[in-house]
């Protein structure tokens, strides 16, 4: 490493190692955290196959009668048509509904999904006037998801960047594997939320289950209620100022700030005695060790 | 995978029989092997409606002598009947294979059903005072029109959609299962049981009996062995998440109760939907929107929930 040598490097601590190199322990990624911090880097971002669309060009799409296949096709073709609002009407609880999406779009469903509801997305703001089904949002990239009532299970699993809110409550392992992004409850959460979480933050305004924060690897939650239980590894660490900046813009933003602040939230991070942290590549680490 | 989906009407009767069709139909992708339903229609002292198949739908391709067989065994079966004093009013032969009885019956009814059961080839689906089970391959569709529950009326019942994962594709691994010899108690599972062979071994010892090698019917006999010892439905449900290992969500309905519960990873799905007059549930909200087209509340249990409705 350029101005430090080996033995230098031996003589640090790993966290010390890790800062050295330059890869912090909360590699902050996905399109959307790039975009909190810097404003200007978003139309780098764009994919060049995105649709120009227009958000003032405004249409409905009825799905009482259509298949999710169907739904899904008919959300492309009205980009393709430069519509950049789409309020898709009577979901009904299907599955998969608005997935892929990789460009800008308003989206606004009035009515309940089914199972992995607006998966795979990268970019689009999503309002959903109901509740969402198992795995919403998972794999998200960027975007703002807000769901207007409950959601199932798995909400939010392996999200990498982009806001994803629930206002009302979710169902177990929420934020499973997530590696970015922030995942914002308004309500309790079930059990095993957290599990293997690797970057990003989650928010719980009420209470969680069992084992929260199990096996994570880094990133961290915030609890407002009661934990039943912490998970293997998953310690709790002192709220900073920082913390409670964060918290009351992002609770704020969402219309979720708690009448009583944010001063009582807990928060949780790894204990990082389970994994090996060293983050580097393989040659990397011969120069470490 | 498999689907499991459940109604209870609070204090009045309704189509139980259409709206459990329709929500069934809806998971058929969860399980398209088999379908079944438990549904509960009016209890009435002393009368017993038994539902029970003769053979196997498989079997009626083994040519004519089977239909010799079965007609032995339906002979056989209305002398068992007789000679327990049962007086049979209804007998109908609504499927080659399946029979449905409703008779007057003032003795010891599990002593009979299992003299029923010791005629070859002949399993009691149920046997209860308003409880009707049935169940047939197939998808919820034609199993409702084949055995006439398009107008089914009643106050609560529960269903499901079966994949095979760990057994035959045929009506004895098909859910529900009946809670023999438990009257109007069945069963309906999603999910794997790890410490089935376990627990079947100390039933067994305990002198129950098992017609399948589903791992779900260890539920029913798990579930009839506690209410016949006097356990409320509610506190066997309670006992099942700690004694009983593995992934489900399963439902248990009784004559005028349905219960659930939900292991303790919450690995299997249910959503339920709460209102003033009925409660219905399934393994996707996809199903229970058949029934209720406009916007509902809807949420998921969690791990460990156990849960009880009265109708």
């Amino acid at each position: 490493m350029p101005g430090m040598s080996d033995a230098e490097l031996r003589e640090m601590t790993q966290e010390e190692r890790v800062n050295a190199l330059g890869m912090t322990t909360e590699q902050l990624t996905g399109k959307s955290l790039y975009i909190e911090f810097d404003p200007d880097a978003q139309e780098r971002f764009a994919y060049p196959w995105a649709p120009d669309v227009d958000f003032n060009k405004r249409t409905e799409v009825d799905a009482s009668d259509l298949t999710n296949t169907e739904v899904n096709s008919r959300v492309r073709d009205l980009m393709a048509e430069g519509y950049g609002t789409i309020v898709l009407q009577n979901p009904r609880g299907k599955h998969s509904l608005a997935v892929g999406i990789l460009s800008r779009l308003n989206l606004i469903i009035e009515g309940s999904t089914g199972y992995f509801g607006v998966g795979l997305i990268d970019g689009p703001n999503v309002r959903i006037n109901g509740r969402v089904g198992w795995s919403c949002a998972e794999n998200m990239m960027s975007g703002t998801v807000v769901v207007e009532k409950n959601a199932g299970s798995t909400f939010g699993a392996a999200i990498r960047g982009g806001d994803l809110v629930c206002k009302g409550s979710v169902g177990s392992r929420t934020g499973i594997d997530m590696k970015g992004g922030t995942i914002i409850v308004g309500g309790d959460t079930g059990a095993l939320s957290g599990f293997m979480m690797q970057r990003g933050r989650m928010v719980v305004c009420g209470n969680a289950g069992k084992n929260l924060g199990d096996s994570m690897y880094d990133g961290t939650i915030y609890v407002g209620g009661e934990i039943r239980s912490l998970g293997v590894d998953a310690v709790t660490a002192d709220l900073t100022k920082l913390d409670r900046e964060w918290l009351t813009r992002k609770l704020t933003q969402y219309g979720l700030m708690p009448g009583n602040g944010v001063d009582h939230f807990t928060k949780i991070v790894a204990g990082k005695q389970l994994w090996n942290y060293d983050n580097l590549e393989p040659n990397e680490k011969k120069l470490i060790l | 995978m498999c689907g499991i989906a459940g109604i209870i009407h609070k204090g009045h009767r309704a189509n139980v029989g259409a709206e459990m069709t329709s929500m069934l139909q809806a998971l058929k992708h969860r399980g398209p092997d088999s379908t079944g339903y438990a549904v509960y229609g009016d209890p009435v002292e002393g009368a017993y409606v038994m539902r029970l198949k003769i053979a196997e739908a498989e079997d009626m391709e083994l040519g004519r002598s089977i239909h010799d067989r079965l007609e032995e065994r339906i002979e056989a079966v209305d002398a068992i009947l007789a000679s327990h004093g049962a007086e049979v009013n209804v007998k109908e032969r609504v499927r080659p294979y399946a029979l449905r009885y409703v008779l007057n019956h003032d003795g010891d009814t599990g002593d009979m059903a299992e003299h029923i059961e010791e005629t070859e080839g002949v399993e009691i689906l149920s046997l209860g005072n308003g409880l009707e089970l049935i169940k047939d391959l197939g998808d919820a569709g034609s199993v409702a029109e084949a055995y006439g529950l398009g107008d089914f009326e009643g106050t609560h019942g529960i269903g499901h959609t079966r994949m095979a994962t760990e057994s035959d594709v045929d009506i004895k691994s098909a859910h529900p299962y009946w809670a023999f010899p438990y009257n109007d108690v069945s069963v309906v599972h999603n999910g794997q049981i790890t410490n089935y062979w376990i627990m079947r071994r100390e039933m067994e010892r305990k002198g129950h009996r098992f017609m399948s090698d589903c791992d779900s019917e260890l539920l029913a006999v798990y579930t009839a062995h506690h209410l016949a010892n006097g356990v409320p439905l509610e506190e066997s449900l309670r006992r099942s998440i700690d004694e009983i290992d593995g992934v489900f969500t399963y439902l248990v309905c009784t004559r005028d109760q349905l219960g659930m519960a939900k292991d303790t990873m919450a690995a299997k799905p249910l959503v339920l939907y709460e209102s003033d007059d009925l409660i219905a549930m399934a393994s996707e909200e996809v199903a229970i929107r058949t029934i209720f087209p406009e916007e509902i509340d809807t949420h998921d249990p969690y791990d460990e929930e156990v849960r009880v409705w009265q109708a």
